[in-house]
């Protein structure tokens, strides 16, 4: 089963490795992966997509918590979460096709964010099936290039779920 | 005041109370090596190879319980010593590793003896650092330390390039660590050792499955005292022996793949299994899916990451063995009142029977070739008084070192577990020597095995470390011979090692004394001999060839369906009714 996991690392050279080389380590499986700085530049915050039962999950989460580097982790699909992902793409547009990229784009309330007299640049921004569909939609028209963030997510407020709390759970 | 680099690591070994270090110099540590010269603090012991430096920095700390410490050069001294690092890593041995790197502003431009240390390092240590900056390099040593010796331990590589070895920064030793994202969880969760102290009171038929966590948790006493209060019988893993007294009756030894019949039969009947600081390795397990079918599991266990890594978990506690097991016999104390042991009279009435019913058993015949259990079992007899150290290489003289060298106390089996490094004997006997220096260090070892840190006999005669290495000698790659004898049809590819050295002479080559058995009647005193001598000894030991190791759990089989002794086919090969063995074999007795 697909789990989001977030995991909060100390923002210093060689951490992304660490994550990184542990799941291909351990032959645990990445989806996506997304990182940045936070709020406090001394910390990063990485979201993991990956799949697996759940002894898997639970090793990925205590394997994790275990990295010297690694401050906090989170499996998301523990409680209620939001996701979202962005994509880029850019579509091959004929003259006769302009109409239509655009309205497809309207439809997913997307954002034509470069402009060409050959091309758009389309960025949407949803769960992953509406990129998909959007994807598919797109594709008769003739994509050119595509890049997708991979998800990020945070936990829905209603659940609290300190840094302390997400430890012990991965200890117990 | 402002020190350079190497005075700074110099400075901060003396704080951590570091006495030995295992080195060996290149161009960039030489700044190192030159402040080292110039005190008396701290011994440079000087290997002749990286591998050994690693591998006597973890016999020194296995023995002694605090951090081992070698250091390296960059590039092929760095590649060098990683096996002693992969080693250290499986079998969590407090290590801290410090490799030189060249200058910063050449990092990444393949200079001359450049590697990517971090890289190379980074699966196989508990955590690594590069130093970048003079400034941060005392901090950088103290937080190495605390991580190599706390929580479950393991090696910790610095590394430090050349220029930051001769800047100056101003000198101060932080006195303590604090690290936000490691927090290691010592004291276990009182709900859960109150239900597993309640289970164990309850259990007809409970093993306590104990691993290496008790010997560097320093938890024998309360093993022995929880063994005792509840008349448990005790199963240790190969890097538990010594954790509780191989002579003690609740002993039954070592379990797994080559443990005793009866270790084995009480783990896979038992109806409550207690590990403490072991983490049901494939070489314990044997088949996942029918390990312990009956049995409720507990575990004890400081590394959260090793509960229900392979086997489900019912109890999970995580925690120091020492604070756990205290914990427990308090608890048990107040609720056992001696009827612990007419609870488990049935169960230890079937023990006894499996133990009568498959001893371990070899035949020694007077006249015949040497049997290895026998030179095992004699040099037991022999040093058994006198509580040796015992390092071990890897192979069929481990196994058998393992199920006859019975040990009274920890802190004295060095032998490779997790990753089965052929060549860790006899450095790992040197670096628990060096920290003892009084004490009789043996090492057990191969004539494949001890050929892979030979060279390391220089370093023991210069630095006047007087290891005693009994050498099983039967020409062969036996652990894979006898595998191939088991399951390739008896074709010995690649396992034949046709010439060993006349390890005789070979020691007397490197200024050690050399020593031989070649009969039965010889062994008890060349062995005697051995021992007596304040030197470093080889005593070449030329054993019975074919001879294997049983029990056996073929890997990926049940524990309770172990072989017990050579199949038909194989005997009749042996005797020389069926296909012949080797014929230049025939040579190996006459060396």
């Amino acid at each position: 089963m697909e789990h989001i996991i977030s995991i909060t690392v100390e923002n210093k050279f060689g951490s992304l490795s660490r994550v990184a080389g542990l799941f291909s380590g351990r032959g645990f499986n990445i989806e996506s992966l997304s990182v940045a700085p936070t709020l406090d530049p001394s910390m990063s915050q990485m979201t993991i997509v990956t799949s697996g039962d759940e002894r898997i999950i639970e090793q990925i989460v205590k394997q994790l918590n275990k990295l010297i580097d690694v401050i906090k982790v989170v499996d998301l699909n523990e409680s209620d979460f939001v996701s979202r992902e962005t994509a880029l793409i850019k579509v091959h547009t004929r003259l006769e096709d302009r109409a239509e990229a655009l309205r497809i784009a309207d439809i997913f309330r997307a954002n034509v964010i470069d402009s060409t007299p050959a091309t758009y640049t389309i960025e949407v921004t949803g769960d992953p099936r509406k990129i998909e569909a959007i994807i598919n939609l797109l594709q008769p028209l003739g994509i050119k290039e595509l890049t997708r963030t991979g998800r990020v997510a945070v936990a829905r407020e209603s659940i609290r779920s300190t840094g302390v709390q997400a430890k012990k759970i991965a200890r117990e | 005041m402002k020190l350079t680099g190497a005075e700074i690591l110099v400075e901060c070994l003396k704080r951590e109370g570091v006495k030995t270090i295992f080195a060996l110099p290149g161009g960039v540590v030489l700044k190192i090596f030159d402040m080292l010269h110039q005190q008396k603090d701290i011994e440079v012991i000087l290997t002749r190879h990286e591998q050994g430096a690693g591998h006597m920095a973890e016999g020194y700390a296995k023995a002694t319980g605090k951090a081992g410490v070698c250091l390296v050069t960059s590039g092929p001294g760095m590649t060098n010593v990683i096996t002693a690092l992969a080693d250290a890593y499986m079998d969590s041995v407090p290590l801290v590793c410090f490799s030189g790197q060249v200058p910063t502003s050449l990092i990444g431009n393949d200079a001359f003896q450049e590697a990517d240390n971090i890289g190379l390092s980074r699966p196989c240590t508990k955590y690594n650092f590069l130093v970048k900056n003079v400034a941060e390099l005392a901090t950088t040593i103290k937080e190495a330390f605390y991580i190599a010796t706390t929580g479950r331990p393991g090696p910790v590589l610095v590394d430090i390039p050349k220029d930051v070895s001769m800047d100056k920064a101003e000198f101060t030793y932080p006195g303590s660590v604090s690290i936000r994202s490691y927090d290691p969880v010592y004291e276990g969760n009182k709900w859960q050792i109150k239900q597993a102290a309640e289970a164990m009171t309850k259990a007809k038929k409970p093993v306590l499955y104990v691993g290496g966590g008790v010997i560097f948790s320093g938890a024998s006493q309360e093993l022995m005292e929880l063994a005792e209060l509840t008349h448990m019988p005790v199963d240790m893993t190969l890097m538990g022996l010594g954790a509780f007294p191989g002579q003690h009756p609740q002993s039954m030894g070592m379990l797994g793949m080559h443990g005793t019949y009866w270790a084995n039969m009480v783990m896979h009947y038992s109806d409550l299994v207690v590990a403490i600081g072991a983490r049901f390795d494939d070489r314990v397990t044997g088949k996942v899916s029918e390990f312990c079918p009956h049995a409720k599991v507990i575990h004890i266990d400081i590394d959260p990451t090793s509960i229900r890594k392979n086997v489900n978990v019912d109890i999970p506690i995580v925690g120091d063995c020492k604070m756990v097991l205290r914990e427990m016999i308090q608890i048990l104390r107040a609720t056992v009142n001696g009827d612990q042991k007419e609870l488990r009279k049935p169960w230890w009435n079937q023990i006894r029977e499996w133990q009568q019913a498959h001893p371990l058993a070899y035949q020694q015949e007077a006249d015949g070739p040497i049997k290895p259990q026998h030179v095992i079992r004699r040099l037991y007899d022999l040093t058994n008084d006198r509580d040796p150290i015992v390092s071990t290489d890897v192979g069929q003289h481990q196994m058998w070192a393992a199920q006859y060298f019975k040990l009274a106390k920890p802190n004295r089996w060095l032998t490779s577990g997790g990753l089965g490094t052929m060549g860790f004997g006899f450095p790992a006997a040197m670096g628990a020597q060096a920290a003892f220096p009084g004490r009789l260090v043996l090492c057990i070892a191969g004539d494949g095995s001890i050929q892979m840190n030979m060279q390391e006999m220089a370093t023991a005669v210069v630095h006047k470390l007087p290891v005693k290495i009994i050498v099983i000698n039967n020409r062969f790659h036996g652990m894979v011979r006898q595998w191939q004898d088991l399951f390739y049809e008896g074709r010995y590819a690649s396992s034949y090692l046709e010439t060993t050295p006349d390890f005789v002479k070979l020691a007397e080559a490197y200024g050690a004394v050399g020593l031989r058995a070649s009969k039965p009647s010889e062994i008890d005193a060349v062995l005697k001999e051995a021992i007596a001598v304040n030197k470093p000894v080889i005593v070449d030991v030329p054993t019975y060839p074919y001879e294997n190791v049983y029990p056996m759990i073929p890997a990926g089989g049940c524990n309770h369906e172990m072989i017990l002794e050579d199949p038909p086919t194989l005997k009749n090969k042996q005797s020389g009714v069926g296909p012949a063995a080797p014929k230049d074999s025939d040579t190996i007795l006459t060396a």
